[in-house]
C-alpha cells in the first residue's frame, strides 16, 4: 500500500517536472538583455536617492495610515524617480531590527508609521545621526535632530464631520467607535462630538452622540484594529439604539460598520457611514452607496513632500502639522450621497471650515498634536 | 468522543479519591504524542522540504525570475541568481554578512539570530515540558504575557541596586508565568477541564488584561496617553554581551542554562520521571503510585514559568518596555519550535535557534530583496504541516518505515485508545 502510494507520488512528481521543463524550454528562448543597461531615472541625483519605509504591525494593506503613507512613497518614486525599499513589520518586536536593516540598506530617509515605532525610531535615529527619519502620527519632544514628525490636527476635519452628521441625521442620534483608546483615534472622536455639540448650540437642537464621551475621554472601542466582525456587531447595536450615522475610527474594522449599514439598508433602515483616514469612496468602494463623507488625513502628500525636500537637501526636523488650512486634513466630497445633504447645510459646512481656518471657531482636543 | 473512551470513564467515576482523574488518553492524545516525539530525521527532512517549497513559491511569485526565465537559454545564470537571491539574503541576515564593512557588521546577523531565538527557546521549552507530561500547552502566549507583565512592573516601579534588580525581575517573571500556567494545571487536576481549551481562553484573558492595564496610569508613561509602559530601570535589564551596537543580551546565556536545567529535570530528577510516566500513561502512573494531579499542576506551573522567562527576555532584553505587542507571536511559534525539537530540551533549543535564524534572516530578506516577510511564515507553517504528517515526508524522500515498528505503534495506539 505504502509502496504503491509512493510509486504514484513519484510518477506524478515526474509528470509535474516534465511539464515544468517543457514550459521552460518553450518560453526560455528569448534574448538576454544587455547587462550594462541601467534604467534611466528622472534625474541622476534622484535615481541614487533611496527612500524607505517601515510599517507598523498593521501592514501596508491596512486601508489606513500605513497604506496612505506607502502610497506617498510610491508616488515619490513615480514623480521624483527615486529608489525605494519598504519592509513590513509583523509584530511590535520587529520594529528595531527592521529599522536597522533599512539603515544598513543605505536609506537616506526612512519613514516610520505610528506611535508604536516611536521608541525604535528615536533609538535608531540617535545611533545613526547621518540618516534621516520621518514618523507619521507621532511626535516626541525628545526626538533627535534627524527625525521629522508628521502629525495631524484631525479634530478640525472631524469637527466638520460631526456638524455634517448632526445636520443629516433624521433620528437625532449619531454614533462613533474606536479601535483602541489612543490619542490618534480619540482625536477623531473628540472633534466629531464637538462638531455635533456646535450644531446643537447653533440650531438649538439636541442631536446625541453615542459611543464617545469627550469629558470622560471614554467610549466604545473594539480593542484592536483587526476584528471586523466586532465592528459589525457594535454598529448593529448603534443602529438598534436609533443612530443613523456611524463613524468607525478603527482602520480596517470600518468595513464591519460598512457591512452592517448595508445590511440595514437592505432591510429598509436608512443609515449612513463616515470613513476615516482616506477617502472611503476610493479605498472602500463596497460602501459607496451609504458613504456620506470621510475625515481625511492626506498622508500620501505629506510623505511625498518630506521625501522631495530631503532629496533636494532641504530636510528639517520641524514637525509637519496637517490642518484644514494647509490641506493636511480635510472632509472628503459627498460623492454619491451628494443629494442627501441639503444645500444650506453644505454652505454651512464650508463656512465652518473657513471659520476654523481663520481661528474664529476653536477646535480643541486633549489628543491634538498642537496642544501637546 | 467515542464509546470506547466513555466506558472506562464511567467505570472510574465511583472512585471517591479527591482530585478528578484526567481523562484516559484518547486517540487524539496518542496522535499528539506521536507527533510531538517524532524522529529527528522527520524533523530535518520537514525543514528541507519546507525550504524547497518556499523557494519554489518565491521563484514563481517573483516577477524578476519570470523575466530572467524568458531568456533562460541565452543566459541561465540570471534566472538562477534571482531564484537563490532571497535565500542568500536569508543566510546573510541570519548567519554571516559577507558584505559587512567590518567584523562587527559581518557578525551582526549571527548575534541577531541568537537574540531573536532567546525568547523562542524559553517559550518552546515551556511547551515541550508540558508535552512530555502529555499536556498540550497552547497557553505559552498568555503565560509569556503574564511573565512580562509582572517582570516589567517590578522593573519600572521598583528601584533596586544593580544585579539584585534583574534577579527580582526574573523571579517576578517566573512567578507571573508560573501562576498563569499553574491555574491551568490546577483546573485540569481538580475538574478535568481540558488544558487546550483553558489555555486558549487564558491567552485571550492575558492579552486583554495587558491591553487594559496599558490604558491605566499605573502602566503608562508620565505625560503620555499612548498604551506604552515606561522604560525598565537600567539595573533591571540583561547586560549586553557584545556592546551597544548588538542587541544580544545575557538572556541568551540564561537560555542555555535553563535548557540544561530542563534537561536535568526531565531526564535525571524524580519529578521529571513522574512527568514522563504521566505523559506515557496516566493510569499506569497512578497505579504505580504517582500523584497525577500534583504532577499536572507542577508541570503546568513549570511550563508557565519557562514561558514567563520568555516574557522577561522580551522586556529586560530587547524591548525594554511593555506594549500590547510584547508577546508578538512567540507563544504560538513556540509550539512549532517544541514540535520541531521533538519535545526534548536540546532539540527545542536548536529548533529555537533555527526559527530565530528564520526571523532574523527574514528581516534582511525583506529589506534586501523585498521578498514579503510572509514567506517566512509560510515556511514555518509548512514545517509544522510536514512534522504532523511523517508518512508524507517519508513518501517524498522515498523512505520506507520499518514494517514491524509501524505495526507496533499502531497496536499501541489502539490499545491506548481502548485503555
Amino acid at each position: 500500500m505504502t509502496s504503491l502510494r509512493h510509486r504514484l507520488a513519484q510518477r506524478s512528481l515526474a509528470g509535474v517536472a516534465a511539464i515544468g521543463a517543457s514550459v521552460l524550454v518553450l518560453s526560455g528562448c528569448g534574448a538576454a538583455p544587455s547587462s550594462s543597461g541601467a534604467s534611466g531615472g528622472a534625474s541622476a541625483t534622484n535615481s541614487n536617492y533611496l527612500g524607505c519605509m517601515v510599517s507598523d504591525s498593521g501592514g501596508f494593506d491596512d486601508k489606513s495610515f500605513n497604506q496612505s503613507g506607502f502610497q506617498g512613497l510610491q508616488q515619490a518614486v513615480k514623480d521624483l524617480g527615486i529608489q525605494e525599499k519598504h519592509v513590513q513589520s509583523k509584530a511590535d518586536t520587529d520594529y528595531d531590527p527592521n529599522l536597522r536593516s533599512m539603515v544598513q540598506a543605505g536609506c537616506k530617509l526612512t519613514v516610520t508609521v505610528g506611535f508604536l515605532l516611536g521608541d525604535a525610531t528615536k533609538n535608531i535615529a540617535t545611533a545613526n545621526p547621518n540618516s534621516h527619519f520621518a514618523i507619521i502620527d507621532y511626535s516626541d519632544p525628545t526626538f533627535p535632530k534627524n527625525v521629522k514628525p508628521i502629525v495631524y490636527d484631525t479634530a478640525q476635519a472631524a469637527f466638520l464631520a460631526g456638524y455634517l452628521a448632526a445636520g443629516v441625521s433624521k433620528t437625532g442620534k449619531v454614533a462613533t467607535f474606536g479601535g483602541l483608546n489612543i490619542p490618534t483615534v480619540t482625536i477623531f472622536m473628540d472633534g466629531f462630538a464637538d462638531g455635533v455639540k456646535y450644531y446643537n448650540q447653533k440650531k438649538g437642537k439636541n442631536v446625541q452622540v453615542l459611543g464617545w464621551d469627550k469629558d470622560k475621554q471614554d467610549g466604545v472601542f473594539v480593542g484592536d484594529f483587526k476584528s471586523i466582525d466586532k465592528g459589525k456587531v457594535l454598529t448593529q447595536g448603534f443602529l438598534q439604539q436609533g443612530a443613523d450615522i456611524v463613524l468607525p475610527v478603527a482602520g480596517p474594522v470600518g468595513a464591519g460598520a460598512g457591512s452592517a449599514i448595508l445590511d440595514a439598508k437592505k432591510s429598509g433602515t436608512d443609515a449612513k457611514l463616515l470613513w476615516v483616514d482616506s477617502d472611503g469612496y476610493l479605498t472602500a468602494p463596497d460602501y459607496k452607496s451609504v458613504l456620506l463623507s470621510s475625515v481625511q488625513k492626506t498622508m500620501a502628500t505629506a510623505v511625498e513632500t518630506v521625501l522631495k525636500d530631503d532629496a533636494n537637501g532641504k530636510f528639517d526636523a520641524t514637525p509637519y502639522v496637517g490642518t484644514l488650512a494647509n490641506g493636511g486634513v480635510a472632509l472628503a466630497p459627498y460623492h454619491d450621497l451628494d443629494s442627501a445633504v441639503p444645500a444650506d447645510l453644505k454652505s454651512e459646512v464650508d463656512q465652518l471650515k473657513s471659520d476654523i481656518v481663520s481661528g474664529k471657531v476653536k477646535v480643541s482636543s486633549k489628543s491634538s498634536p498642537v496642544s501637546q | 468522543m467515542t464509546e470506547a473512551q466513555q466506558v472506562p470513564e464511567t467505570a472510574q467515576a465511583p472512585l471517591p479519591t479527591g482530585p478528578a482523574l484526567p481523562t484516559p488518553e484518547g486517540r487524539g492524545q496518542t496522535l499528539l504524542r506521536r507527533i510531538a516525539t517524532g524522529t529527528p530525521m522527520v524533523s530535518l527532512l520537514s525543514v528541507v522540504l519546507a525550504i524547497v517549497i518556499g523557494g519554489i513559491l518565491m521563484a514563481v511569485t517573483n516577477p524578476k525570475v519570470a523575466t530572467a526565465m524568458g531568456y533562460f537559454l541565452a543566459r541561465p545564470s540570471d534566472a538562477i541568481t534571482e531564484i537563490f537571491r532571497p535565500y542568500a539574503a536569508l543566510v546573510q541576515g541570519s548567519i554571516y554578512n559577507w558584505q559587512g564593512a567590518d567584523l562587527a557588521a559581518q557578525l551582526y546577523p549571527l548575534a541577531e539570530t541568537l537574540t531573536v531565538s532567546t525568547p523562542l527557546i524559553f517559550a518552546g521549552l515551556g511547551v515541550a515540558l508540558a508535552f512530555r507530561a502529555g499536556l498540550f500547552n497552547i497557553g505559552a502566549q498568555g503565560q509569556l504575557i503574564f511573565g512580562a507583565l509582572f517582570g516589567a512592573y517590578v522593573g519600572f516601579t521598583w528601584h533596586l541596586p544593580i544585579g539584585l534588580h534583574l534577579l527580582v525581575v526574573i523571579l517576578a517573571g517566573i512567578v507571573g508565568g508560573g501562576i498563569w500556567g499553574g491555574i491551568v494545571g490546577f483546573l485540569k487536576a481538580r475538574t478535568g477541564a481540558h488544558e487546550v481549551i483553558v489555555t486558549i481562553m487564558f491567552n485571550y484573558v492575558a492579552s486583554f488584561l495587558l491591553l487594559f492595564l496599558l490604558t491605566t496610569p499605573a502602566f503608562q508613561r508620565k505625560g503620555s496617553t499612548n498604551p506604552i509602559s515606561p522604560f525598565l530601570d537600567q539595573n533591571a535589564l540583561f547586560p549586553e554581551l557584545l556592546g551597544p551596537q548588538f542587541r544580544l543580551h545575557a538572556g541568551f546565556i540564561l537560555a542555555i542554562l535553563v535548557t540544561w536545567g530542563v534537561w536535568w529535570i526531565v531526564n535525571r530528577s524524580t519529578v521529571g520521571f513522574e512527568f514522563r510516566a504521566v505523559g506515557a500513561n496516566p493510569n499506569a502512573a497512578r497505579t504505580a503510585g504517582v500523584n497525577v494531579g500534583r504532577a499536572t499542576v507542577l508541570v503546568m506551573a513549570l511550563a508557565g514559568a519557562l514561558a514567563g522567562l520568555s516574557g522577561i527576555a522580551q522586556v529586560s532584553g530587547t524591548e525594554k518596555y511593555l506594549s500590547a505587542g510584547v508577546a508578538a507571536s512567540i507563544g504560538f511559534d513556540a509550539i512549532t519550535v517544541a514540535l520541531l525539537g521533538r519535545s526534548t530540551p536540546w532539540g527545542t533549543f536548536f529548533a529555537g535557534l533555527l526559527f530565530g535564524a528564520f526571523r532574523a534572516g527574514g528581516v534582511a530578506m525583506q529589506a534586501v530583496t523585498q521578498t514579503p516577510i510572509d514567506i517566512v511564515l509560510v515556511i514555518q507553517s509548512l514545517i509544522v504541516l510536514f512534522i504532523a504528517a511523517p508518512p508524507l515526508v517519508r513518501a517524498v524522500f522515498g523512505l520506507n518505515p520499518r514494517k514491524p515498528k509501524s505495526k507496533a505503534t499502531k497496536r499501541s495506539a489502539q490499545s491506548g485508545a481502548a485503555a
